[in-house]
């Protein structure tokens, strides 16, 4: 049996939470995230589950690892200056390899900006956002649905990958409300969790992977594999080693554990684009625009077709390269002043014109108004 | 009575000395905590030692008899 | 403490450890481990989780459940945890700088909410790590790297803080006084609730010696001579007390609830 629902997005990431197995929740109060915090409030004790409203946002992701370590699976959300103040936490995360849950819903800024008005202001920053090089994952859902399901998505890939996962929302998203089909009941949703080790305990290397993946098995604290846990450049016993060559080994496990693994990770969703000359490249609520767009641009006779990357790093860089080859002009539209359009003309290195529309007036663009860009773009170097 | 001495984890600090009632303990010139010489026989195994050794470095056994 | 804790408590191969000769955090280390084999607890039930700094890094040698976390977030991390895990018993191991600073506001909160955890702060008065900056637990008028004049800014009392904030059990001991310093961390293990035991503990090379304490030894004997017994500081008058600081057990309370333990009501609530 399904539920037919009209939902909000932030209240979809909530449910599917819950189905993806989260069981605890740590954060603070920030617009315009706060109904994932308040769903999950009201969600988590019905299941057995914990929520917590901490002191503040970084209290939120420390309880979270916390928990994660307690072998929970665990999760916050934030928007942009919580998110900021989640950085350093984030690192100890990819560092010591703490599987959770992060949702952004952006917002504008910087500082406080315009808590309520859509954003993807945050694209960098989740790239980048600790210190010191690491590798992130971020999705990016562009419907009230795809909230539901990428969530569940995030969970698992963290829970596989043993790192953070970044669920990138917007305002737009995360305040939509539309039609999501749910379940009754989420036990037939299958629930992704970390590996565990199953062998002695005095045999257990909390870093070393045995079966040939870059992953090793994670024993939940107190379930008799006592091992130690450092944000300092570690080996694979887990015990702190900073030496060049265990530097290099932490820093290249890390990276390859998630590179290695792209064909997993990566996806993206095409509309319209078997024909295109142009594609507009847009993901999140921004993307929502493009379909609408490229439908009246193609009543005009003008062949465009979206690109939506739906995990927004690792960057779709083979999946943009392969665009590149098929296309003849890429518009990137972004509801910031020109961020992922930096990593697309990074990738196409030139073969074809690469064009933004950056939006940062605080609303959505219309379809008319990346109609008239694509138009723009088709009379420039993208339709010749 | 017995000292036992885990020299390579001994730092030198002086706090048994310091606190040793008998005066048993110094410090050798190697930075070590050591028995002075003719106190061998003067140790009461206080524990004092024992207890307050920051690098668990020095132990006392109390022998029965 | 007896060869054989160490044998039993500590890694294989983890020591010696970091802490200059002299520095009282192996002493607080040993009344840990000393007050956790008299508790009787089993090694796989036990977390331990540190922040950052010299006193922090106590996490890599025993042989617990352990993390050596972030600056700071020991016991936002510990809450956590504990939240996941209520069996365990999880203890919090905290600089000064580390838990009344850049961890002020987690300390407060762990302890209004009354979350069943041990924090032992290794008080040592100064960041040592870094080479002696003054912490929130610098005495006033001390040296400091970053006072090179002295301190202005007058010191937290830990405790009195923590119990303001709502924590059910606080108490402190020295270094000096080893036996007090494990019966008060065994206790406050024992304590349903928020405990707070804030060790005082010597750093010879970074507080020390800006403030001419002497040697190791010395720096012990200003413990013993600047320690009152609560029993006899709750009969000295405010001049007597002037400069001298009261150790044992300076309250506890089992009128509040304990936070996980409120929370399992909330979803018998929820689920009902």
């Amino acid at each position: 049996m399904a539920r037919v629902l009209l939902m909000q997005g932030n209240q979809a990431v909530v449910e599917g939470a819950i189905a993806a197995g989260v069981r605890f929740y740590g954060g603070y109060p920030i617009t315009p995230s706060t109904e994932i915090a308040e769903g999950m409030a009201k969600r988590l004790p019905q299941v057995g589950g914990k929520f917590m409203q901490t002191e503040d946002e970084i209290a939120g992701i420390a309880a979270v690892t916390g928990a994660s370590l307690g072998g929970v699976i665990a999760m916050t959300a934030t928007s942009g200056p919580g998110f900021s103040l989640k950085q350093e936490m984030l690192g100890f995360a990819c560092s010591a390899e703490i599987p959770c849950l992060v949702v952004d819903v952006q917002r504008v800024g910087p500082s406080t900006g315009q808590p309520t008005s859509p954003s993807q202001g945050d694209v960098m920053q989740t790239r980048w956002g600790t210190h010191g090089d690491h590798w992130i994952i971020a999705l990016s859902p562009a419907s009230v649905p795809e909230c539901f399901d990428l969530t569940r998505r995030a969970v698992a890939l963290s829970e596989t990958y043993r790192c953070p996962v970044i669920l990138l929302m917007d305002e737009v998203v995360g305040h939509l409300r539309e039609r999501i089909d749910l379940p009754d009941n989420y036990d037939d949703l299958p629930v992704v969790r970390r590996k565990v080790p199953a062998g002695a305990p005095e045999d257990y290397l909390a870093y070393q992977a045995k079966d040939g993946s870059l992953v090793a098995p994670m024993a939940p604290f107190g379930s008799g594999y006592r091992w130690h846990v450092t944000g300092l450049v570690h080996d694979e016993t887990g015990f702190p080693k900073g030496t060049p060559a265990a530097t290099v080994a932490q820093q290249d496990r890390l990276r390859k554990k998630l590179t290695d693994h792209l064909d997993d990770i990566v996806t993206v969703e095409e509309y319209r684009l078997d024909d295109a000359e142009l594609a507009i490249v847009a993901f999140g609520g921004a993307a929502r625009t493009a379909y609408d767009a490229i439908d009246l641009a193609r009543a005009k006779g003008i062949r465009a077709g979206l690109f939506r990357p739906v995990t927004i790093w690792p960057f779709a860089e083979k999946e943009i390269r392969a665009l590149a080859a098929k296309v003849r002009g890429i518009l990137v539209h972004e509801l910031n002043c020109g961020q992922y359009v930096r990593e697309v003309e990074r990738a196409v290195q030139g073969r074809v014109p690469v064009l933004a529309y950056s939006k940062y007036d605080n609303e959505s663009a219309t379809p008319e108004d990346l109609l008239a860009e694509i138009e723009n773009a088709m009379k420039g170097g993208a339709g010749k | 009575m017995s000292l036992k001495f885990v020299t390579a984890r001994c730092k030198g600090c002086g706090i048994c000395a310091h606190f040793c009632p008998k005066q048993v303990l110094m410090i050798t010139e190697l930075n070590k905590s050591a028995v002075a010489p003719g106190k061998e026989g003067d140790c009461i195994a206080c524990g004092q030692c024992e207890m307050r050794c920051p690098d668990y470095a020095i132990f006392v056994t109390k022998e029965e008899g | 403490m007896k060869e054989a804790l160490v044998e039993k408590y500590f890694r294989p191969g983890r020591l010696p450890h970091i802490w200059c000769p002299g520095c009282g955090n192996g002493i607080v280390t040993a009344a840990m481990v000393q007050a956790i084999d008299r508790e009787g607890l089993a090694k796989d039930d036990v977390a331990l989780i540190s922040g950052i700094g010299c006193s922090s890094r106590v996490s890599g040698y025993l042989d617990f459940n352990t993390a050596n976390t972030v600056h700071g977030r020991a016991l936002a991390i510990a809450t956590g945890l504990k939240m996941a895990r209520p069996s365990l018993t999880v203890l919090v191991a905290s600089g000064d700088g580390d838990c009344s600073a850049i961890g002020g506001n987690h300390l407060i909160h762990a302890a209004r909410r009354n979350i069943d955890l041990t924090l032992i702060v290794f008080n040592n008065n100064i960041y040592g790590m870094t080479g002696g900056q003054y912490s929130p637990l610098t005495p006033q008028g001390s040296r400091a790297t970053t006072a090179p004049y002295q301190t202005i800014e007058p010191a937290f009392d830990i405790t009195a803080l923590a119990r303001a904030a709502g924590a059910t059990f606080t108490a402190r001991a020295t270094t000096y006084h080893t036996p007090l310093l494990t019966d008060l961390i065994a206790k406050a293990i024992r304590h349903k609730g928020f405990s707070i035991v804030e060790a005082v503990t010597a750093c010879p090379t970074n507080y020390g010696r800006q403030n001419k304490m002497g040697n190791p030894g010395q720096m012990m004997e200003w413990q013993k001579d600047h320690a009152v017994m609560k029993a006899k500081w709750d009969t000295m008058t405010e001049d007597e007390r002037a400069g001298k600081f009261p150790i044992g057990l300076l309250s506890e309370r089992t009128d509040a609830v304990e936070y996980t333990a409120a929370y399992d009501e909330i979803i018998r609530r929820a689920q009902a």
